[in-house]
């Protein structure tokens, strides 16, 4: 189960990665394993308003769909296009082909409030996966 | 002092349940047994199938023994089908249903010799399919014996299946002679079996009938024969996507207890002129005539979301039908679906097709999708 340390995580299973007020959002390793085969992302639309918390898209696999939850407050800027062509880069890579959106951070600190660090989100799954 | 209950009822486990946590399968409760959903990738296991072949662990089906003088007799009353005309070594595709014609379940009727058959039904109806059978042949010189854990079942489907099969079933047996819907005793890695070509992916392939004994070791020899030949293990959500492609009902989406056979379009089951009195004779009789409200329909749909049981169908933005089934398509590359809808849109969808227009969609989750109306199946072989 990867869990790659320079990200943040959310409870809901998402990823963030932070840099220069942007965002950069995908779902973990644990979430592709349990949703299986991605078939169709939706993302949110580039210029839409996101906040904290709020589902702002649905991820299908061949079996089930999950919310995906936004971390942070922001403008969604830019949706993957290579994840519409090929949905399982999201199982194949979920950290790094298969991201799903940026957001311009409302922010201005390092760091949205509520987000977990990898050893956190870690100790998450360990309990979860009891 | 009456025993207790314990809460929740532990998951049956099948003789392959070491097999599969081995291999790393993602296990689900299904019907109360511990089955394997998927090894990896249920796209993949999909594809091996459509192309080389999988691996399928179905011990949870249950077999019942019915044998005896008077064992045809008794399957002709209970089941709808002309029982008397299977010929020992081959199979039939049948239902019981209940006096009202309603389906209890769809099962597969193997005739293994003049007074004794096998009859497999859905894990999930099994215990009351036996109950059923057990009932209808109280006035018959025959025996119903639930063997359900006297057998292990793996399946392997696909078009290398006879190729990889035929290395271990000796020279005794010419694979090539064992038909469709024919099965009979033949020894698979040096262990005595039922071996039938049948199956419920639309592909070639093989049902073995093993002693729970025996599983792991026909298991491996399988999949040891199989390895250069693209053969993997394939769990139930590929089994799923499968039977989809090839427009086959599931029991509890297409077919239930509210719907008789004519309702799911499965009416060449009913042999109503057959020489024997059976449950829903009369009912089934009087169906038959008659013009269903609803049809069975295969819709694809044309965006990339992908419809699910329950979700309803409309015409022209109004509701006119409910989807039964629907997933993804992995031969065909989108979203496919079978659904009951109403018969009279379903004859206009038809017609309209054919003029190159049809206002069909499926509300997945709030959202009017589009969708076209195909004809069934959405995959033949042939």
């Amino acid at each position: 189960m990867s869990v790659p340390e320079e990200l943040y995580y959310t409870a809901e299973h998402e990823w963030v990665a932070i840099s220069d007020s942007t965002a950069r959002v995908g779902i973990t390793d644990y979430a592709q394993r349990a949703l299986g085969d991605v078939v169709f992302v939706q993302a949110p639309a580039p210029g839409a308003r996101v906040t904290a918390g709020d589902p702002c898209g649905e991820v299908e696999s061949t079996k089930s769909v999950s919310d995906i939850y936004c971390p942070a407050d922001g403008e969604v800027t830019e949706i993957n296009p290579e994840v519409d062509d090929d949905p399982g880069l999201v199982n194949s890579d979920p950290y790094g082909a298969g991201w799903l959106f940026k957001i311009r951070l409302d922010t201005d600190e390092e760091l949205p409030p509520g987000l977990l660090s990898a050893a956190e989100y870690s100790a998450l799954i360990a309990e979860e996966e009891q | 002092m009456p025993e207790s209950q314990p809460a929740a009822a532990e998951p049956r486990r099948t003789p392959l349940a070491a097999v599969h946590e081995r291999l790393g399968a993602t296990m689900t409760g299904f019907a109360g047994w511990l089955m394997p959903l998927r090894y990896r990738s249920e796209t993949a296991e999909h594809q091996a199938v459509r192309t080389a072949a999988g691996l399928f662990d179905l011990s949870h089906m249950g077999e019942l023994r019915v044998a005896g003088h008077e064992a045809t007799a008794a399957l002709n009353y209970a089941l709808v089908s002309d029982i008397a005309a299977v010929k020992p070594g081959r199979a039939k595709y049948t239902m019981i249903t209940g006096e009202d014609g309603g389906v209890i379940d769809d099962l597969i009727v193997y005739r293994l010799a003049e007074d004794e058959y096998l009859v497999v039904a859905n894990a999930s109806n099994a215990a009351t399919v036996a109950e059923e059978l057990t009932e209808r042949a109280r006035a018959y010189e025959a025996t119903v014996n639930d063997r359900t854990d006297d057998y292990a079942l793996i399946a392997i489907q696909g078009p290398k299946s006879q190729e990889i099969l035929a290395k271990l079933t000796g020279s005794g047996t010419d694979l090539t002679a064992l038909k469709y819907y024919a099965g009979y005793p033949a020894t698979v890695a040096g262990h005595q079996v039922l071996l039938a070509r049948t199956g419920y992916t639309g592909e070639d392939g093989f049902e073995i009938y093993a002693g729970p004994g025996d599983a792991e070791a026909i298991w491996s020899a399988l999949t040891e024969a199989g390895s250069g030949e693209g053969l993997i293990p394939a769990g139930l959500a590929a089994r799923d996507s499968l039977r989809l492609e090839a427009g086959m009902p599931l029991y509890g989406n297409e077919l239930s207890r509210d719907l008789t056979p004519y309702d799911a379009g499965l009416g060449w089951v009913v042999k109503l002129g057959k020489d024997s009195d059976f449950v829903g004779k009369a009912a089934l009789a009087r169906r038959a005539g008659e013009q269903p409200a609803r049809k069975l329909v295969g819709l694809t749909g044309l965006s990339r979301r992908v419809p699910r049981h329950g979700y309803q169908v409309l015409a022209a933005g109004a509701p006119a039908g409910t989807v039964t089934s629907g997933g993804h398509s992995p031969t065909l590359g989108k979203p496919i679906a079978m659904a009951y809808l109403d018969a009279a849109v379903a004859e206009q969808a038809a017609t309209a097709v054919e003029a190159g227009a049809a206002e069909l969609a499926i509300d997945i989750r709030g959202s009017a999708e589009p969708a076209a109306l195909v004809s069934l199946p959405f995959y033949s072989r042939h």
